[in-house]
This record gives structure tokens, sequence and C-alpha cells, in this order.
């Protein structure tokens, strides 16, 4: 039986109709860090969607001064090293107005090491850290290279907002299926990750 | 007659009153050997008008048919006759080669307009090896406004046609206080040769 309201239906075989807008952002996977070396994802990640977008939400180190990175996988998560090639600049000011600073830094050259989500050193004082995102764009193309963009903003140690904008692509063709977060020493001592996929 | 569950309204009035995401999936195209691919409102059920204060292009995979092109945009008022609207635009961006150390950032003004009415560049110098291609988004403001200038904010992930990761920044306005009423992507020369663009609607929060 459909549901219809003022002549337009709403549900049908159950079903939305097709003429209903829907969002089209679907949480897929929320994990939450709690003194955590990692945080991997290693289901979720296919062909279902041609664009993920992880959000990070007061990402917290448990080290002062460490910056937070990202490798990805292409044997669910056995492996975090894949060959990525990638560009990122900044641009901070610190709390007491004595300086800016605008760059670039960060960039990977056909490198497996882990890649830069910040630049900054991120602060570990309780009410510091770091939110953001990174898009991921058709992790399981077997033709192309694998685009990915970032933009993360932080509580610098040296105490400052500072913006990490970051893009470039893990040189592989075969299908990324997980993905890494961590900081570069240290834990991750809180904060949400988000996964969503965008139809 | 309304739909009303644990006493919350779930629909009414032939809409439902209750949140179903703020962003709205209005149009796939597919490129395959494309000229270009444009959004034109009301045509193939495409939506570019006042009936959303923000849309966003989703660009996957462009991959040109020809090597050491320039994706651009233009937009149109009236509704893809032509693709000629004015606009002033920025570009900079980061970029890091795969083999050698470094990178560099800065401003490219060899690839802002003042006021041009041609294709406005997304980026520049796409790779069309086998593996190449760029994928980014563009986030338009208020196409349908007859008070205002339309901006745009762009971001792309580009490989370069000499083994660059090119993270290219653009945003202007496209000088018009006429409704922007269509929306084409295309290459400086040649095909597209494959890829998708995808439009969607940012409702109102």
């Amino acid at each position: 039986m459909g549901v219809i309201s003022n002549g337009t239906t709403l549900l049908d075989a159950g079903a939305l109709d097709s003429g209903v807008a829907t969002g089209a952002m679907t949480l897929l996977s929320t994990v939450t860090a709690s003194s955590s070396a990692t945080v991997s994802f290693t289901s979720g990640i296919n062909s279902t969607y041609k664009e993920y977008i992880f959000k990070f939400i007061n990402v917290l180190p448990a080290s002062d001064g460490v910056k937070l990175k990202f490798n990805l996988s292409i044997d669910g998560g056995s492996n975090y090293n894949v060959t990525k090639t990638a560009a990122n600049f900044y641009a901070g000011h610190l709390e007491n107005d004595s300086a800016t600073g605008f760059g670039y830094d960060g960039g990977l050259g056909q490198s497996t090491n882990d890649a830069f989500g910040t630049v900054g050193a991120i602060g570990s004082a309780a009410d510091e850290g770091c939110s953001g995102f990174l898009h991921l764009f058709d992790p399981s193309n077997t033709t192309f290279v694998k685009h990915f963009i970032s933009k993360v903003t932080i509580y610098g140690s040296n105490p400052q907002s500072q913006i990490t904008y970051g893009a470039g692509y893990a040189n592989t063709t075969s299908a990324v299926n997980a993905a890494r977060f961590n900081m570069e020493s240290g834990n991750i001592a809180s904060g949400t990750i988000k996964l969503y996929g965008v139809s | 007659m309304a739909i009303i569950s644990n006493a919350t309204t779930i629909a009414d009035a032939g809409a439902f009153s209750v949140g179903l995401g703020a962003m709205v999936h209005i149009k796939t195209l597919t490129a395959s050997d494309s000229a270009n691919l444009s959004f034109v409102h009301g045509s193939s059920n495409v939506v570019l008008d006042s009936t959303y204060p923000l849309y966003m292009f989703k660009l996957i995979n462009i991959h040109p048919a020809n090597d050491n092109v320039q994706l651009m945009h233009n937009g149109s008022i009236d509704a893809g006759s032509n693709y000629n609207v004015a606009a002033t635009t920025i570009t900079f961006e980061g970029e890091k080669a795969e083999g050698s150390d470094g990178g560099t950032l800065g401003y490219i003004q060899a690839h802002d307009h003042a006021q041009g009415t041609g294709g406005k560049k997304l980026t520049y110098n796409c790779g069309n090896d086998n593996d190449q291609s760029l994928s980014g988004e563009l986030m338009l403001f208020n196409p349908s406004s007859s008070t205002f200038v339309k901006h745009y904010i762009a971001v792309v992930s580009n490989s370069h046609n000499g083994n660059y990761e090119k993270n290219t920044y653009t945003a202007g306005y496209y000088n018009t206080t006429s409704d922007i009423d269509a929306f084409k992507f295309f290459y400086s020369s040649g095909n597209i040769g494959s890829g998708t663009i995808k439009l969607y609607g940012i409702k109102d929060s």
C-alpha cells in the first residue's frame, strides 16, 4: 500500500518513492579512539560509493606536538603501505598574535610512508586536538590512481590555529579497501572518526 | 492527511517533515569521449535554480582524451545556448613531483581570469596516461540570485602530465546578476575521455 500525501506518493512497495529527495551521505562507520595506537577502517570501503569521506572530530593526541597521519591498504588492512604522491600546505596564526605562517610542507614523492593529515604539531592538552575531513575518491577503481583531498584544522602545541590543506594520489590501480589513522608517535588519546559514503 | 507516528509528524502536505539529509543527489553524468558534460536546468531532470541555495559538483576520475590539457568550466544565463559568463577568478596550488624531494606552493596568475568570458580553469597540465585523472569538487553559491554575483569555490587533485600531484584551489565569481541556469565542464582541447560528474543540491539548514 502506498503512502500518498497531498497527491504526492511518498512511500510505496517498501521504499521511498524515487521522487522523494533524500540525503546523499550515508554514515557507514564510527570509531571512537580511547588511547588507541591506530584507528582503522577495514570494511565498508568498496565499489558501493564513488566517494568516501572521513570526518575527524576532536581527535586528540596522547603526546604533545605530534602530527596526524594516515595510510591506505590494498589487502584489507594487512599492510598499510600504498605508494603515494601528495602535496600539502598550511596557514597558521599564533594565539599571542606574534606570528603567522603560510607555506608548503609535508609532501610525499612516491613514498609508502604515512601521509600527512596535518603538517602542524597538535597540542595534547585537554582542550586541544584537531578536526577535519579526508575525501577518498573511487577507491575500488582498477584503472586509475586513487585521489584524496584533505582539510584538517588543529589547536597547535605552540598555541595556534593552523589548517592543513592536502591532496594526493595513491599510485596504484589495485582497489584500496582499508584506511588507517594514527599520530606520528604515541596514541590517539580520544576522538571520533566517522566514515561516510556519498551516493 | 498527515502521517503521525508516536506524536511526531512524519509527512504532511506532500512532503516529509522529518530530516532526510541536507545533501540531495540531483544528476550524474558519465563521460565517454564527450566534448563536454553539461548540466542544464529543466533538462534531463537537472535542477539548477533557486530550489537550493548551494550546489555541489563532484568530479570523479575525469580523464582527458588528450595529454597536457586544462579542465575548465563555464556558466550560462540562457539555458546553455551560450557558455560565456564573465568571471574574475584566483588560482593557487601545491604540487609535488613523484620523484623528488620538496614541493612548491604558489599563486598562479597565468591561470586566473579578470572578467574573462572563456573557460575558467579548475586545474591544468592534466595527464592522460591510462591511470591518470583528476578528482575534486566545485561549490556554486546561489546561482539564481538576481542581486549578487555568483561565487564558486573548487579544489581538485590532479595527476599532472609530468607525473606531479597538483593540488589546485580555485575560486571566483561569475560577474552577473542574471541567474546561471546551466553549467558546463570541458577540456581546453579534445574530449573528456571518461569520468563522472555528480550534481548535488544542499538544502537550507
